[in-house]
């Protein structure tokens, strides 16, 4: 059972996350293009490549790892989701210096610290159809699942099925933040793109637990 | 689609590489991070502007760098916001010691970049305000929205504050300055047809051939209705009569307090325009209006507003503030005083305005 993700772990979790934004590149973009302004996938793709570029391989200390990968975000994605994401990995990156590897509880506060930062930046709460919609409901279910004593993949998938669920129910949501609010009625029946890519985010990070309890 | 590019990821840089060699006595063009600087910045003892946006509303921000407005601008990539490193390099090559103004455009992604990059600067030691313009009539509701889009009354602000600066305004009364041209200054906008950003080769939205979207954004977001077309006279009277008419805009804007070191929620209302108002107009063509179309509208405009009680004392007519190729236009109205009319009269040298000198 795994019960801790390493740093190695947390430097693939990036790599693999650029892979998974290049593969749904023109999804997310598509999604973009029903309600707000059709560039969020090539943001991200060149968001995630910038910080695989960057990455500083050796290091050991995930709160830096994460700080990096903030700092590629912020300068290379743009738009909203640019400063959104940034600003998640970067308070969860001043929440977990100095750790080497991440229990559950460390997971659930990367999770925590991040929500709280994209929630004070985008000024936005749950049920507006932003990537919170996504986010909020994955970090309740891994801190359930935590508290029910399960291991550490078996929260991540908890959370990764509620973001899941949480990215869907964005469909019938009318925005009220962001460029799609101006949309008002029509942004409904639109799944909303910052949740998709959230979910994927975390999906990725979950599938490479699963990967980790396989090999033990 | 059919335009005058080379790759459609170059656009941005292209043009910007064309800008530096028409205009080397007035700007320099910087890359990685991308930023457009005033050739005389950084001015001592001098407030330095600063502003920003997607790329795609031509000339605005870089057209706007020179002498008596903008010391430095960031253009993202077309119709994305600009990153907080391009404002941070931006920042530190034009600040003068008085601080940094800058002038933030009302879209989610602007205003949060322009706000890590002012907490950026300000662990750089240079004191930084931004002020938000959200002058888009079109927008009723704050509640429900990210809020009134801003628009034409950029480029008022724009000239005002940069003179302001010159004649050696502080960081305060600037900020004061900007933020009482924004909640005197509004705008609304019609589209005849969408525009193509070039990197996604389609049309941003589809408009038959026989109808228009009143009060379209300007990167093509929607409208209060669509209708028919109509003639130049109706669509002013629709323009005019939403700008005249709009009642008291009351919303709450991020900004900084010194005071407090933080960024706090201000409340702040619309002035309305009322009888015996002094108007500085801008009407505006969004990239494909012919000049013959604006100056029709501006008749129109001339007349309904001496019709209101109201005259327009100053007017810029052209296109300032674009939407790539779009036919459409925009009219904003500003409630002048005479400070608001001595600074914007001073002497400007800009790629994309020049007079005075």
């Amino acid at each position: 059972m795994l019960t801790v993700l390493t740093h190695r772990q947390v430097i693939v979790w990036i790599e693999r996350t650029a892979e998974v934004m290049k593969a749904n590149r023109d999804t997310l973009t598509e999604l973009d293009a029903a309600i707000g302004d059709a560039d969020h996938g090539n943001n991200m793709d060149r968001g995630y490549q910038a910080a695989v570029a960057k990455l500083p391989g050796d290091e050991t200390d995930v709160g830096a790892i994460l700080r990096s990968l903030s700092m590629a975000l912020i300068s290379k994605v743009g738009g909203a989701a640019g400063p959104l994401y940034g600003t998640f990995f970067l308070q969860a990156s001043n929440a977990l210096k100095g750790r080497t590897e991440l229990t559950e509880a460390d997971v659930e506060r990367l999770l925590e610290t991040g929500i709280d930062g994209v929630m004070m930046r985008g000024k936005a709460q749950a049920g507006e159809k932003t990537m919170l919609d996504a986010l909020i409901p994955a970090r309740d279910a891994f801190a359930t699942a935590r508290g029910r004593g399960a291991s550490l993949t078996d929260c991540l998938e908890a959370a990764t099925e509620a973001a899941g669920q949480g990215m869907r129910a964005t469909i019938p949501m009318i925005a009220t933040k962001g460029r799609a609010s101006y949309l008002g009625e029509r942004s409904r029946g639109h799944q909303d793109p910052g949740a998709t890519s959230s979910y994927l985010i975390l999906k990725t990070l979950t599938e490479i637990a699963q990967e980790g309890r396989t090999a033990s | 689609m059919k335009k005058l590019i080379n790759d459609p990821e170059d656009v941005t840089r292209e043009q910007l590489e064309g800008l530096a060699l028409a205009h080397p006595d007035l700007l320099e063009v910087h890359f990685d991070p991308t930023f457009v600087k005033a050739r005389q910045a950084p001015e001592a003892g001098k407030v330095a502007i600063l502003s920003g946006g997607g790329s795609g509303h031509e000339p605005m921000h870089a057209g706007y760098v020179g002498r008596g407005m903008l010391d430095a601008a960031c253009p993202g990539q077309v119709f994305t916001s600009p990153t907080p490193d391009q404002m941070l390099e931006a920042g530190k090559a034009v600040a003068g010691g008085r601080g940094i103004l800058q002038i933030v455009k009302n879209y989610t992604g602007d205003v949060m970049n322009f706000q890590m990059a002012a907490d950026l600067l300000r662990e750089e030691g240079i004191a930084v305000r931004n002020i938000v313009i959200d002058d888009d009539v079109a927008v009723k509701d704050s509640t429900y929205t990210a809020g009134r889009r801003g628009t034409g009354t950029t480029v008022i602000a724009e000239k005002i504050c940069g003179a302001a600066a010159v004649a050696g305004y502080d960081l305060d009364r600037l900020a004061q300055l900007c933020r009482r041209v924004n909640l005197r200054g509004k705008s609304m906008g019609m589209a005849l047809t969408s525009c193509i950003v070039p990197q996604n080769g389609r049309p941003t939205f589809e408009i038959g051939e026989d109808e228009i979207e009143i009060g379209i954004g300007i990167h093509g977001e929607p409208g209060v209705e669509r209708i028919g077309i109509e003639t130049a006279d109706a669509i002013t009277e629709i323009l005019a009569g939403h700008i005249l008419d709009d009642g008291p805009y009351a919303r709450t804007l991020t900004e900084w307090d010194p005071d407090r070191d933080d960024w706090v929620e201000v409340e702040v209302v619309d002035e309305t325009l009322v009888k015996g108002d002094r108007l500085i107009a801008l009407v505006n063509g969004m990239g494909g209006t012919p000049l013959s179309e604006l100056y029709t509208v501006y008749a129109r405009l001339h007349a309904l507003v001496e019709a209101s009680g109201m005259s327009i004392v100053r007017r810029l007519i052209g296109p300032y503030m674009t939407s790539l190729e779009m036919q459409g236009i925009s009219i904003t109205l500003v409630k002048a005083d005479d400070e608001l009319l001595r600074l914007f009269d001073a002497p400007v040298h800009t790629a994309g305005l020049r007079w005075g000198c």
